[in-house]
């Protein structure tokens, strides 16, 4: 076991990968040399050549087309991007290529590709460094969207989305990059795609929350006596709603903690699930704690704008007041 | 009088003239010449045939025609190896017929139907075989040449990284004038020059962007390989409108790009005949300007050739022309009897790889190999 953080976690899930299938290979930008924006691939360069970690110009369209293109070859491309806000020119090929080509094709060519995005707020970037546009990518058939909150999900999820024969969004939260360690294993292991986590089990209570949102839920669950289940997504799509459900008819209230803006969150199409499933249990209305209907502020805001354990505490109160 | 090109006229064009002189299609056996002049035939009875099968209304969706350009793609494909893969925009008919797809598998495909190359899952802009080495047809203008570049990128990765050889592929991406004005092409092309990819962009120039002439739309427009200095790869202008020139300069592009492993970039001027898709007025060009383009055709040039030679006479290309019209006539037939997809067992299936949720699990990979499911019963 190593204590380390979850930019190590991801480190050595690509660097064990790597070692392990040589089809498996690295493009982005300053991913080479630099080792990485967020020098989450640092040492990956001395380590498997230029050829294997490719440094390729500022081309977002390029790199995920030209990734595309390589997985087509048969061969598992992990791209970067360096953040969230630049997957916007890349969205075409994901949308249009990546994700259409196994129904477009009857499975005669896949993309077995997975695209490694920093997401989020809490690191003072400005608006456009700072979103959290999930939803966009699981809105979309034919696409695995996948967001860890531990080091120890991040590198056994990375493991299984290269190892996945469909197209991957993996999701890095950047606020909590280096924000904690974790005994993580150091050997290779996988943390199956579609499969949510119980964080802590209770009684009164489910929370539901994915990524950096996590830990506050965490640390307004500890403020409280009240006696709550957290469930940690892992995975955004394919939805463990068998998970949320099981949960939610024990408790019989629940809040969804997001960053993403509130309206059509991800937490819409859960809560609308949840009502599917669940509406006889229920005890009082689902609650979402998200972000705000508006653009993601620049730094001296961006508190203000994310759900903190405060606003996720007075949603507790609320919901057990009902 | 308006031409949808100016004069040609850079150091750069493989012409006609030159080529006579010193080409290697008019070294290739008599068969082989033969062959190009069929495909084209094949391609042009499919296309005319897929017309009236569309305003049949048996044919959905969208439906863009190759008649005129049938040289580009039989040439190209003749310059290069069954295993060098190909990627094209979404007229792609002609490069999949070209690149050996059997026609019925192509128009079962564009019907909807259950036995077509994607078991009507991508209609005929999509049109995928891998057996053949062909990566799509692709629907967003230009947005297939990053994928271009990337499939030369995994030959030469697979070749050399894991294989430890040297490179021999070259991949041919086709795109038409219209893409020269997208961002992704841009992309693409920087990288195959930086990373020394053997990608060669073709340029499928028959002038309009839909029913945008180049002129109108694009700068540079009598020079467009300009665009490909800026990206330090070789270029070459090619008449496309006769076979063997078509190959004879494709073969030059491709064997010193395989030579070199770097990419290039090629302008093969050409013309469609038809409009840009199955409902266009045509009102950007005169009918007088398709004439002149359709007067001096690929096919009645190979044939003209072929007749000099004496290598073909009159009855032989009847004949010919015969065997095609059957074996389009068959396709039709064939994807008629296909039947469509079924619902319960399809809509969610080759969405993902394994069955979650609604999903279905997926096809198996080889063409029509499933039992049943290819209208041939």
């Amino acid at each position: 076991m190593a204590n380390i953080t979850l930019v190590q976690a991801i480190n050595l899930a690509l660097v064990q990968e790597m070692e392990k299938d040589d089809r498996v290979m690295i493009l982005g930008e300053d991913v080479g040399l630099n080792g990485g924006v967020f020098r989450v691939t640092e040492g990956l360069f001395k380590r498997f050549g230029k050829d294997r970690v490719v440094d390729t110009p500022l081309a977002e369209s390029g790199i995920i087309g030209t990734s595309i293109g390589l997985a087509m070859s048969g061969l598992r491309p992990v791209p970067e991007i360096q953040f969230e806000g630049f997957l916007g020119p890349a969205y075409d090929q994901i949308c249009s290529h990546a994700a259409r080509m196994r129904t477009r094709t009857r499975a005669a060519f896949t993309v077995p590709m997975t695209i490694r995005v920093p997401v989020g707020g809490g690191i003072h970037a400005p608006e456009l460094h700072s979103d959290s546009p999930e939803t966009i990518y699981a809105h979309q058939p034919g696409l695995k969207v996948v967001m860890p909150a531990s080091p120890y999900d991040a590198k056994g999820l990375l493991i299984s989305a290269i190892r996945d024969p469909d197209p991957v969004i993996f999701f890095e939260p950047k606020r909590i990059y280096r924000a904690f360690r974790e005994e993580v294993p150091e050997d290779e292991y996988t943390v199956p795609i579609g499969k949510a986590r119980t964080v802590c089990e209770g009684e009164e209570l489910t929370i539901v929350s994915w990524g950096a949102s996590v830990v506050q839920c965490m640390q307004a669950i500890e403020r409280t006596d009240a006696s709550i289940e957290l469930v940690d997504l892992r995975t955004i799509y394919p939805l463990d709603m068998d998970a949320i459900e099981a949960s939610v008819k024990k408790t019989g209230r629940c809040v969804i903690v997001h960053e993403a803006p509130k309206t059509s969150g991800f937490g819409s199409e859960i809560a609308a699930q949840i009502m599917e499933r669940c509406f006889l249990h229920l005890e009082a209305p689902v609650q979402r704690v998200a972000g705000f209907d508006t653009i993601m502020p620049y730094y001296k805001l961006e508190t203000e704008y994310l759900p903190d354990a405060d606003r996720i505490e007075k949603a507790i109160e609320e919901i057990r007041a009902y | 009088m308006s031409a949808a090109h100016t004069a040609i006229g850079t150091s750069h064009l493989v012409e006609a003239e030159s080529s006579k002189r010193d080409s290697a299609a008019r070294s290739l056996p008599p068969q082989t010449l033969l062959e190009w002049l069929r495909m084209m035939v094949l391609i042009r009875e499919f296309e005319v045939r897929t017309m009236q099968a569309y305003q049949d209304r048996k044919i959905g969706g969208f439906c863009h025609v190759y008649i005129g350009q049938e040289a580009v793609a039989v040439g190209c494909t003749a310059a290069v190896e069954h295993e060098d893969p190909i990627v094209t925009a979404y007229r792609d008919h002609g490069h999949a017929l070209a690149r050996g797809m059997d026609p019925k598998y192509c128009m079962a495909e564009m019907f909807g139907r259950i036995g077509g190359c994607a078991k009507g899952k991508g209609g005929s802009m999509h049109m995928f075989d891998r057996d053949n080495n062909l990566f799509g047809g692709h629907g967003i203008v230009g947005a297939q040449t990053p994928l271009g570049a990337g499939l030369a990128f995994g030959t030469k990765y697979i070749d050399e990284v894991i294989n430890g050889g040297r490179s021999q592929r070259v991949t041919l991406c086709f795109l038409g004038d219209g893409a020269l004005n997208q961002g992704a092409l841009h992309e693409a092309m920087n990288l195959a020059g930086l990373l020394n990819l053997p990608v060669i962009f073709v340029v499928e120039n028959n002038g309009y962007s839909m029913g945008t002439s180049i002129h109108r739309g694009t700068t540079m427009a009598d020079e467009i390989t300009s665009k490909a200095i800026g990206y330090g790869m070789m270029s070459a202008q090619i008449d496309g409108m006769d076979v063997m020139n078509v190959y004879d300069g494709m073969k030059e592009v491709v064997d010193e790009a395989r030579a070199t492993s770097r990419p290039a970039f090629v302008d093969i001027r050409t013309y469609r005949f038809k409009g840009h898709s199955m409902s266009d007025p045509r009102k950007y060009r005169t009918r007088e300007e398709e004439e002149v383009y359709e007067d001096d055709g690929p096919i009645a040039k190979a044939r003209e050739y072929l007749y000099d030679q004496k290598l073909l006479d009159e009855d032989g290309f009847k004949a010919m022309s015969k065997e095609v019209r059957g074996q389009v006539r068959e396709s039709i037939k064939w994807a008629d009897a296909s039947p469509p997809p079924d619902v319960a067992e399809e809509l969610y299936k080759d969405v993902y790889v394994e069955r979650w949720g609604p999903y279905n699990g997926t096809s198996e990979p080889e063409m029509l190999g499933e039992p049943g499911g290819n209208g041939e019963g």
